[in-house]
């Protein structure tokens, strides 16, 4: 029980595997590719401007709508029976078993041009609508994807709070808009961070839903890099423009109170 | 509110999270190669499944690569737990804070990173690159599972054992190893589904010899859109559900033989 020795594997794998790579990110995006120190990567980081601000757009869009329905429903399931409760919890959890790109495909399908919404519409006599390569269908990508990433943190939270708070409230009459506005809003705010934060940094940085939903025409910043490492193979640009990703990200966790341990815990 | 508008709208929820992978399972019993128009019964995709090979190699990689990289994240990050626990304050909590940056950084920027790495060190993408990247992404929620549940062990038992005579590594594992088995039991399961499910990371680490079921489908459905895909998901969806369902069953029977 005492020992330490038994954590050295882990201390070193982590220098070599998480420290050392991370300052290869800084090394490269400061470098060209012969190896000599510039800022040229960092000064073209500029043309991405506008990538970088709709990228934030979409992700805050995804965030903030993620944030009201997946608030609602962790709302809801908090006042249902127990056994109703961890069935909802198992049903909110099984989707995210199936990977990613083909969670994404199911929900491509449905929205394609002849797909399974524009064939309803079409029984009822309304011209197809294009839903498939827009804003709209990556948003919806968005939160198809992250929503329960949302509504776990809020659950635990709003599962947490003491009901006798709740009725010493009401005793002291409260109606119930101020009960939620007083009393449960406040104390489900270190979910809701963690929810914001576990939404916002991979809404951010997605680049597979993009891609199967936007068709190329919504370019986010996780396309860029996919682009630079994959395509163009201009590895000191992509590490320039991923160093200025991770800032972001670092800049959200501080906003969002991450130093807050309560909020710690509802990322876990 | 009222409670037929909360039931109403959880409905709709989980309707709008299930439609597409419900669909998606409906097609692929679909005679016809379609994802939108349904020709009849069929089950020619799962055995155009079982004959397709390039599915299969990934199946079987990926669950290689996960059942290693849970087995070794598992091993070395419980270790690291248990050790991490006795290191001084400040030390324990500089290496939390690096322990957290695999956690938080963006899969893609975990992706990159690691890639740099092995371009500046030379190493060519396949098998060993993607288990190493495995296993750095898993060990992080391994100490983070298993670090709360070693406040709750009970040290005197550890203190007693070697009064009685066991040696250390003996006293360890009859008394405190037990008390631990389920929280590492629970970080191996959070391991391999982080593995199992794993598509950017592994994208930007794999080479290009090297496929998963999650980069094969990316790149298969980047082509066309084969239904034996719609197949697999069913078929995934069906093991997942098994497993959730003994789990249940398991742990009823458990806290029902506690309560007698």
């Amino acid at each position: 029980m005492k020992s330490r020795v038994i954590a050295v594997p882990y201390v070193i794998w982590s220098g070599i595997f998480i420290i050392v790579p991370t300052l290869f990110v800084g090394y490269f995006a400061f470098t060209d590719s012969n190896g000599t120190f510039t800022f040229e990567n960092i000064s073209k980081i500029g043309k991405y401007a506008n990538v970088f601000g709709r990228s934030i757009v979409y992700a805050a869009v995804a965030t903030v709508l993620c944030l009201i329905f997946g608030y609602l429903l962790a709302y809801f399931m908090a006042h249902l029976k127990e056994h109703q409760k961890s069935l909802c919890l198992v049903l909110l959890m099984l989707p995210m078993w199936i990977n990613l790109v083909l969670r994404t495909q199911a929900l491509q399908n449905i929205l394609m041009d002849n797909g399974v919404i524009n064939r309803l519409l079409g029984l009822l006599n309304i011209p197809s609508l294009k839903l498939l390569d827009t804003s709209f269908s990556v948003v919806l990508g968005l939160i198809y994807n992250y929503l329960p990433f949302m509504v776990l943190p809020i659950f635990t939270s709003l599962e947490k709070l003491d009901n006798k708070v709740i009725e010493a409230a009401q005793d002291l009459g409260a109606n119930s808009v101020n009960v939620f506005t007083k009393i449960t809003l406040p104390l489900s705010m270190p979910g809701v961070y963690s929810g914001i934060i576990m939404v916002f940094i991979p809404c951010l940085s997605t680049f597979v839903i993009s891609e199967k939903l936007g068709g190329g025409k919504v370019y986010l910043i996780g396309n860029v890099i996919n682009d630079m490492f994959n395509q163009n193979y201009n590895f000191n640009v992509g590490a320039a423009i991923s160093l200025v990703m991770m800032l972001i990200m670092i800049i959200t966790l501080v906003v969002f109170g991450f130093l807050d341990d309560e909020t710690k815990e509802g990322i876990l | 509110m009222s409670k037929a508008f909360s039931r109403i709208y959880i409905f709709l929820v989980f309707f709008f999270l299930y439609a597409p992978i419900l669909l998606l399972i409906f097609f692929s019993f679909n005679s016809s190669n379609s994802n939108v128009a349904f020709n009849g019964f069929s089950l020619r995709w799962y055995e155009e499944l079982f004959h397709d090979e390039e599915i299969l190699r990934a199946l079987l990689n990926t669950l290689i690569v996960a059942s290693l990289a849970s087995v070794i994240s598992t091993i070395i990050g419980t270790a690291a737990a248990i050790g991490l626990s006795n290191f001084k304050k400040w030390k324990k909590k500089a290496i939390m804070n690096i322990t957290y940056i695999p956690v938080l950084n963006p899969d893609i920027i975990t992706g990159i990173s690691l890639l740099l790495l092995f371009v500046a060190f030379n190493i060519p993408g396949g098998f060993i690159t993607v288990l190493i990247a495995h296993i750095t992404f898993d060990i992080p929620y391994v100490i983070l599972a298993i670090t709360p549940r070693l406040r709750h062990v009970d040290s005197h038992l550890f203190e007693a054992a070697q009064d009685l005579g066991a040696t250390p590594v003996n006293a360890f594992f009859k008394a405190v190893f037990p008390q631990l088995i389920p929280g590492i039991v629970s970080a191996f399961l959070m391991a391999f589904t982080l593995s199992i499910d794993d598509f950017v990371v592994t994208f930007f680490v794999r080479g290009n010899a090297f496929s998963t079921l999650s980069t094969v489908i990316y790149t298969i459905t980047k082509r066309k859109i084969p239904l034996s895909i719609n197949a697999l998901c069913a078929i995934m969806l069906l093991c997942v559900l098994t497993v959730l369902i003994a789990v249940n069953i398991f742990d009823k029977r458990k806290s029902r033989e506690e309560f007698k």
